[in-house]
């Protein structure tokens, strides 16, 4: 069993300054960070906004069919084009800047087993912490600036951004991927010491929490496929179906139409948004469990924020799907759970920054 | 590093560099084409819905319902094949947590890792063929490993957790 002490000291020899470990784990935090807060921000600033409008561009298609106007019909579904852009590249940018994130700090813990010399390791951890903010950052910009100044006809500057920022995570992938093949083929000792094996309170319960979030979020995707996701598809055909038929008959009921297809589209949402953010949740506190020798915190507090990472972790997917019989006080509690997180994975952010300070000043006084 | 934790390691990134492969092949050459597509049939079935045309308008509903299935299940390919692999590569550092022999760790690391390849294989063939048995089966039967493989994880935890305690 390694002592407090012992552990302490191994830490400090795993997280030299401006190592590979140490950009990949304030990258992949401060990516993760910034994705949350990101999502956060567009659930509740854009994303019922955006439902509203689609959903009112929609009607105004159905009546224009209703009374025969092929044109303005056109003109609406450019619109709702341009509105489900909006939507579809915000909810992209955020789950691809969590999702480089985590495989930033994935990338942390293999370290010891990449063959490659020291300078090159980091080379790579700038490379990739640096695409993994230029791809969301491409993926937001594809609705503002669309094909502009594009030689192409269908992908803009921004998707050239994106692609190329994704292509470069890719060959920085395979790169790690096959220095670690190199590493275990030579059979020679690792590159660098391992990480230290916390074994204390903190890390038990991220560790085994997240695990059981992650399967709970399998388990819930596996309900959603079995039990929704064929009986949505067959119900928004249904739905489309009988507004064309109503508008070609001029019977009326665009509204009804219109609002059993918003109320679809809510059901799916919420439903595919709580099986996908209970598993990230739970990656995240896997992940977490790793760093926690790194934060530099009041015991007590290390397990605060412990408790206030998985009690988010369980709220946000929780009432995100309530949110259709609740309404607005589950999407609030929701978000609520969803900052609950944020804040505690600053709070873990900065008891790093204080780790690596403190050891810096350590290094410094003894040169 | 042990056997279990090598197939876990190798097997994540090799999955999640493939994800993302096809994510970056699908992002080029298809996805554009097919939100074009999604968006013309909708737009031309209220168009048709306007000249009265009921067939026609009842047709571009499918054509619409159509390639939304197969987009749905494309993108819903390149994020699970993703996830999982980093799901694998998390599932590798955590492994000498677990608390069973080397021979049960190997057999649940690769039961985790051929359930992350099938399931989402599964879900890719499903729209080479809308409604296919075998594709449907491949998805439920390497979405089940996986998940079985899962639950040996968090007992295995579970009980080294006991014991530290």
């Amino acid at each position: 069993m390694v002592t407090t002490s012992q552990s302490a000291n191994l830490a400090s020899t795993t997280f030299a300054a401006m190592s590979a470990r140490r950009v990949l784990i304030f990258g992949g935090i401060a990516l993760v960070a910034g994705g949350m807060l990101f999502g956060d921000i567009f659930a509740v600033f854009v994303l019922h906004q955006n439902g509203g409008q689609t959903g009112e561009a929609l009607l105004a298609a159905s009546r224009a069919a209703a009374v025969g106007n092929a044109l303005a019909v056109k003109d609406s579904f450019q619109h709702i084009g341009g509105l489900l852009e909006d939507h579809g590249t915000k909810v992209d940018a955020h789950g691809h800047m969590i999702g480089a994130g985590y495989l930033a700090l994935m990338l942390a813990l293999l370290q010891p087993y990449v063959a490659l010399p020291q300078t090159k390791k980091r080379l790579l951890a700038w490379w990739f912490v640096a695409e993994g903010l230029l791809l969301p950052i491409g993926i937001f910009l594809i609705h503002y600036v669309g094909l502009a100044y594009s030689p192409s006809s269908v992908i803009g500057w921004a998707s050239v951004l994106a692609d190329s920022a994704g292509a470069i995570l890719i060959a920085v992938l395979a790169v790690e991927a096959w220095a670690l093949w190199k590493h275990f083929r030579s059979g020679s000792g690792d590159t660098e010491p391992a990480l230290p094996r916390d074994r204390r309170w903190e890390s038990r319960i991220l560790l085994s929490g997240g695990t059981l979030l992650v399967l709970l979020g399998f388990l819930y995707g596996a309900y959603y496929a079995a039990i929704d996701l064929y009986e949505h598809e067959a119900r928004e055909t249904r739905i489309l179906k009988s507004m064309v038929e109503n508008a070609i008959s001029r019977q009326g009921g665009e509204t009804t139409g219109v609002a059993d297809y918003g109320s679809l589209a809510a059901e799916r949402a919420v439903k595919i948004a709580a099986h996908a953010h209970i598993i990230e949740f739970g990656l995240l506190a896997i992940l977490l469990s790793f760093i926690q020798p790194y934060v530099q915190l009041r015991e007590l507090w290390k397990r605060r924020w412990v408790v206030v990472l998985l009690a988010g972790s369980v709220i946000l997917p929780a009432f995100v799907p309530l949110e259709l019989k609740m309404g607005l006080l589950a999407g609030g509690i929701a978000d609520a759970g969803g900052l609950m997180v944020i804040v505690a994975l600053l709070a873990m952010l900065t008891g790093v920054l204080r780790y690596s300070g403190s050891l810096d000043a350590a290094a410094g006084a003894s040169e | 590093m042990n056997t279990a934790q090598k197939v876990l390691v190798f097997g994540g990134l090799t999955l999640a560099t493939f994800g993302m492969l096809y994510g970056l092949y699908y992002a080029l050459f298809v996805e554009h084409q097919t939100l074009d597509r999604m968006g013309s049939s909708l737009a031309s079935a209220f168009v048709h819905a306007a000249e009265g045309h009921l067939p026609e308008a009842e047709n571009a509903v499918e054509s619409y319902a159509s390639t939304k299935y197969d987009y749905v299940r494309q993108v819903d390919v390149h994020s699970h094949w993703i996830g999982l692999g980093m799901l694998l590569i998390l599932m590798g550092a955590i492994f000498d947590h677990v608390a069973f022999s080397l021979r049960v760790r190997v057999s649940i690391a690769a039961a985790l890792l051929a359930g992350a390849l099938v399931f989402p294989l599964g879900v890719l063939f499903q729209t080479l063929s809308h409604g296919a048995f075998f594709a449907s089966a491949a998805a439920v039967l390497g979405s089940t490993l996986v998940t079985i493989a899962l639950a040996a994880v968090v007992w295995g935890l579970a009980v080294k957790n006991s014991e530290t305690v």
